[in-house]
């Protein structure tokens, strides 16, 4: 294990103080006014790119680095691609990122979006077997298209499978759970690259329920919409300590039927969501999921039956896990 | 003639296991996925790989909440190929009974779907064909767009109510 030269997530929301500078003039003052209240402001980024298919159905790699950079350098407010990545990681560190592959190739991370941050990564001075691409599953990663490697030299991209998950559980609130060894053995620092879906059971999930791709007993903290049990597994102290940042991939999304892969009801954003506090990153998805199924015509998650209240949950005096509260939340689209 | 206890609960038990044999290859058919080619075009490009409701939740994830609660009994899931060019994946979901299935398959609104004859009710779109057959709630879907792809998923799925009617 390398020494933890990283910032933590309070770092990061000075760094995105900083950088209103880089934002419209009326952003800037909202988080400024919003700073000398005395309250504290998360900073959401969604960068989006028409032509970000061009004409056909695949994602251009090149413009998904430029969308890529796009959303860090205003997430960061750095008018230099690779100073967000010099602020999230140092050379030496082993990154995990931590994608969401259970849906299969029509519904995960997409591998075009991974291999644009590995680029970074490594222009930012991480070695390539340095960056550990992983989930659950090496069958799982496989399946959403992307290719298992452990050999010297090379990116890794491996399951837990692989290594399996500590015997000692951690705890918090209604869970205990025994984590992946990616994230406690291997990795120094993660970064969230979660997908936006619709979820049958937590109405929602982007950044915070990503974190069942961690633990060994997903299934057991399904009940009551997942909460509070999304909320819980994300104060397992390792979740906390380690997981640094989120890039949300919302290239493709689905309003209904997730989690898993069902075309009939995905559509193309072709957006970054990108941020530091996962319960302001889960609010906004929760608003981008309702403003398309009004649009679909379809009932709101909350009429479904399905809100996810473990947002709330995240947000409470006992969590403190970021703010759900959009006067809070500084939404800046780019 | 007597007939001992031991020769009766011996004919009890084979007559109990022969009805259960019997109900099982009515309610279960051993292999609902077509075989490649069974279906013009299709290749069925992987084993079929089967889900109980313990395990329904390593492949659907939290969506295996849904069918849990209205009365699962199994899944079975296998990868085509049609024309060599469009993916696809089936999957034949067998519920407690048809009042189970038509549940999960009247959750879901129907948005622009066509509805075709197949199975007891349908929906077709241009990636997906999903239909319930009594207790069997049959999802194909396509990964890739093409013009002919409803169509050939309609035919697949013509394939594999065919295997669930025998």
């Amino acid at each position: 294990m390398n020494e933890k030269k990283g910032t933590s997530r309070r770092d990061f929301l000075k760094a995105g103080v900083a950088g209103t500078l880089a934002l419209g003039a009326t952003d800037a003052l909202a988080f400024a006014n919003s700073m000398q209240a005395g309250v504290s402001m998360a900073k959401v980024v969604i960068a989006k790119d028409a032509l970000l298919r061009g004409s056909g159905s695949k994602i251009d790699a090149a413009r998904m680095s430029a969308l890529l950079d796009r959303a860090m350098q205003t997430w960061f407010g750095s008018k230099d691609a690779l100073a967000p990545w010099k602020q999230l990681v140092h050379p030496g560190q082993v990154v995990g990122l931590k994608v969401n592959a259970i849906a299969g190739r029509g519904l995960s991370t997409n591998v075009t979006v991974v291999r644009a941050i590995i680029e970074r990564l490594q222009q930012a001075g991480i070695k390539p077997y340095d960056i550990v691409v992983w989930d659950t599953t090496g069958h799982e990663l496989e399946r959403a298209g992307f290719q298992l490697s452990s050999a010297p030299g090379k990116v890794r991209c491996m399951g837990t499978n692989a290594v399996g998950y500590e015997d000692k559980p951690e705890a918090y609130g209604t869970v205990s759970c025994r984590l992946s060894k990616i994230l406690t053995r291997i990795c120094d620092v993660v970064i969230n690259v979660p997908l936006l879906k619709d979820h049958s059971e937590a109405g929602v999930t982007l950044s915070m329920k990503n974190m069942y791709g961690v633990i060994h007993n997903p299934y057991d903290c399904h009940g009551g919409g997942c909460n509070p049990a999304v909320a819980d597994v994300n104060m397992l102290p390792t979740i906390r300590k380690k997981i640094r940042f989120t890039i949300g991939d919302a290239t493709t999304a689905c309003y209904h039927g997730g989690p898993g892969y069902r075309p009939e009801y995905v559509w193309r954003p072709d957006s970054l969501i990108v941020g530091s506090d996962p319960v302001a990153l889960d609010a906004t998805a929760w608003r981008i999921i309702e403003r398309k199924r009004a649009e679909k015509g379809l009932k709101t998650l909350d009429a479904d039956g399905r809100a996810p209240r473990y947002i709330a949950t995240a947000a409470d005096a006992r969590h403190q896990l970021g703010t759900h509260d959009p006067r809070h939340i500084l939404l800046v689209e780019v | 003639m007597t007939v001992g206890p031991r020769i009766r609960l011996a004919a009890i038990i084979a007559v109990a296991l022969v009805v259960i044999a019997c109900g099982c290859k009515k309610n279960s058919p051993a292999q609902p996925m077509p075989a490649s080619n069974e279906v013009a075009s299709w290749e069925k490009t992987g084993e079929t790989r089967t889900y109980t409701a313990a395990t329904l939740s390593n492949y659907i994830d939290g969506g295996a909440e849904q069918y849990l609660k209205a009365g699962f009994k199994s899944a079975s899931t296998s990868d085509y190929k049609f024309q060599g060019k469009i993916e696809a994946v089936a999957d034949v979901y067998e519920m407690a009974d048809a009042n189970a299935a038509r549940k999960i398959f009247e959750a879901d609104p129907a948005g622009d779907a066509k509805a075709v004859h197949l199975g007891d009710a349908s929906r077709v779109y241009s990636q997906s064909v999903i239909f319930y057959k009594g207790p069997f709630l049959v999802r194909i879907v396509a990964y890739q767009e093409a013009p002919e792809t409803p169509q050939a998923l309609q035919q697949l799925g013509q394939g594999i109510e065919k295997r669930l009617s025998k």
